[in-house]
């Protein structure tokens, strides 16, 4: 079969999209994961805030997308943490299910709220004037806009992984993540710790959100659309890593773009094939710890 | 000298004004009741250390003073300050460093990571070049993971990593645990050094020749209560009983 590169490098570009999503999102998720021991269902909630929230800058206050990338994620990114200390704090320490509960009940009613007032269909974000139209690469045509979404997604997540990785901030998140008892013995706040990491993970979701705004609309189900691939995506990467949920993030809608292409009627599974062959080979995922 | 009177254990060695007082301490582990009414106090500048038998109650005890024991009634006072309600992050703060059974090494973080963890609370700590001094190894490794270090260089860590933060109260629970005689021995010129700099030591042990080698007092710990206690000068006519305290 002869390959037409214009259409495989449009698929790949798609796919290098929605891979920036997954990561920031997945990545949000492992942050969380190791500090709190939650499976954060409300993700894909927050991350719809955070979308609604650039909305509403744009439309209420007349704030435009700029400032929203930094204003959106800090006002859900402190919404998280009045969930974490109002309810996500009492089941630390508990099992796994009370958590997966609780912030899943908490995306149903956000999303309830949402869906009450605004519906089910989209209402329009433009994309700023300055990332407006395209560029002629010679093989492709490419969006300025999406170009900028991935570029800058990437640089969110290693900036993410150079702060848990690499400084001081992170080696006591790190820490914690181990031996909260004994990081706390040693005169560090961990609750307040925890807050601000649950923050963290929920300013990531809120970013990818504002991120998204102008290419998918804003929704109020937005993120239960795209929660649940990300969900395969982090089974897939395994939970415990911060490069690894980059990586992966990444690297699956790259797969997924590639299988639009080459298959398309296997684009909307091949994560979740992708999923269960690792569930089976690898159930800790491909960079997990073994839970 | 010291002064020593069977009749109050508890005031023999007597160096300095009294910094660590605990009076009736009980403590649980969820259901189960560990300590049935802890005594006894420390001095500025002194090292104690509290003997006992597996499962006696000096971890507990420890942990309990460094408020990570969940249920804890009793009196804990620190330098003037009633602590037995505290969380341990406000414990940590007023001066007190713990070093735990299990060393408590971080894995996730390398060993330079795990030595500048504890955050400082107040001036005076050991600078990192002292603390090299102290325990040449750990400079060899400062980008090594920090738990693949040998169990000497674990312990020195744990050990290292406490003097930095300016607390002047150290807990060390079984430092000598698991470890070559070489190393033990270079732990017991380190806990000497810290006393001589004015360091006020609380040491769990069960290995009691080397405790004799650095405690001033001790204090005997069963059943989660003190049964006994005793200067280190008074060693010799305890010995006996001693004996029959530990079992050994």
């Amino acid at each position: 079969m002869s390959i037409n590169l214009q259409a495989l490098f449009a698929q790949l570009l798609v796919g290098l999209i929605n891979g920036s999503f997954y990561a920031l999102l997945s990545l949000g998720l492992a942050v969380i994961f190791g500090m709190l021991n939650i499976i954060n269902f409300a993700h894909g909630a927050l991350y719809m805030m955070g979308a609604f929230a650039a909305y509403f800058l744009l439309n209420v206050l007349n704030i435009g997308y700029w400032p929203a990338l930094i204003v959106a994620p800090l006002a859900v990114g402190i919404f998280g943490m009045i969930l974490e200390r109002t309810m996500l704090k009492w089941i630390s320490g508990l099992d796994h299910l009370y958590g997966l509960l609780l912030t899943f009940g908490m995306a149903l009613i956000i999303q309830g709220v949402f869906q009450n007032y605004f519906g089910s269909s989209g209402l329009p974000y433009a994309i700023p004037d300055l990332l407006k139209g395209g560029m002629n690469l010679g093989f492709m045509f490419l969006p300025i806009y999406r170009g900028w979404v991935v570029i800058f997604s990437l640089i969110v997540c290693i900036l993410t992984w150079y702060l848990i990785e690499r400084t001081r901030l992170g080696a006591n998140l790190r820490a914690a993540t181990e031996n909260p008892t004994l990081v706390r013995a040693f005169g560090i706040n961990v609750p307040r710790m925890i807050t601000l990491t649950y923050g963290l993970g929920v300013g990531l979701a809120a970013l990818a959100g504002v991120l998204s705004a102008p290419i998918n609309q804003v929704r109020p189900l937005m993120g239960a659309d795209l929660i649940i691939v990300v969900f395969a995506v982090v089974v897939i990467g395994g939970m415990g890593s911060i490069m690894g949920s980059i990586i992966t993030g990444f690297a699956l809608g790259i797969v997924e773009g590639l299988t639009k292409y080459f298959y398309p009627e296997a684009s909307n599974t091949v994560v979740f094939v992708l999923m269960v062959l690792v569930l089976l080979i690898k159930p800790s995922g491909l960079t997990g710890r073994a839970a | 000298m010291v002064e020593v009177t069977m009749a109050d254990p508890v005031n023999t060695a007597a160096s300095g004004k009294t910094v660590l007082t605990v009076e009736n301490l009980q403590a649980w582990y969820g259901e189960s009741h560990i300590l049935h009414g802890i005594d006894f106090n420390v001095k500025a500048g002194e090292v104690v250390t509290l003997l006992g038998r597996n499962g006696a109650g000096k971890t507990t005890t420890l942990k309990s003073v460094m408020g990570i024991i969940g249920k804890r009634t009793g009196s804990i006072n620190f330098e003037g300050q009633e602590i037995s309600k505290a969380q341990s992050d406000k414990i940590a703060k007023l001066g007190i460093a713990f070093c735990p059974e299990e060393r408590g090494i971080f894995a996730s973080l390398d060993v330079r990571e795990n030595l500048m963890l504890p955050p400082t609370i107040r001036p005076g700590g050991l600078s990192l070049d002292a603390i090299f001094e102290l325990f040449p190894n750990l400079k060899e490794r400062l980008n090594s993971q920090g738990t693949k270090l040998s169990g000497g260089e674990q312990q020195m860590l744990a050990i290292g990593r406490i003097l930095r933060t300016g607390a002047r109260f150290l807990m060390l629970d079984e430092p000598t645990e698991g470890l070559a005689p070489v190393i033990i021995q270079q732990i017991g010129h380190t806990i000497a050094r810290l006393k001589s700099e004015g360091f006020t030591i609380l040491l769990v042990e069960q290995n009691f020749r080397f405790a004799a080698t650095v405690a001033d007092r001790y204090y005997i710990v069963e059943h989660g209560k003190i049964i006994d206690g005793f200067a280190n000068a008074e060693l010799p006519q305890n010995m006996e009983k001693l004996h029959t305290y530990l079992g050994v």
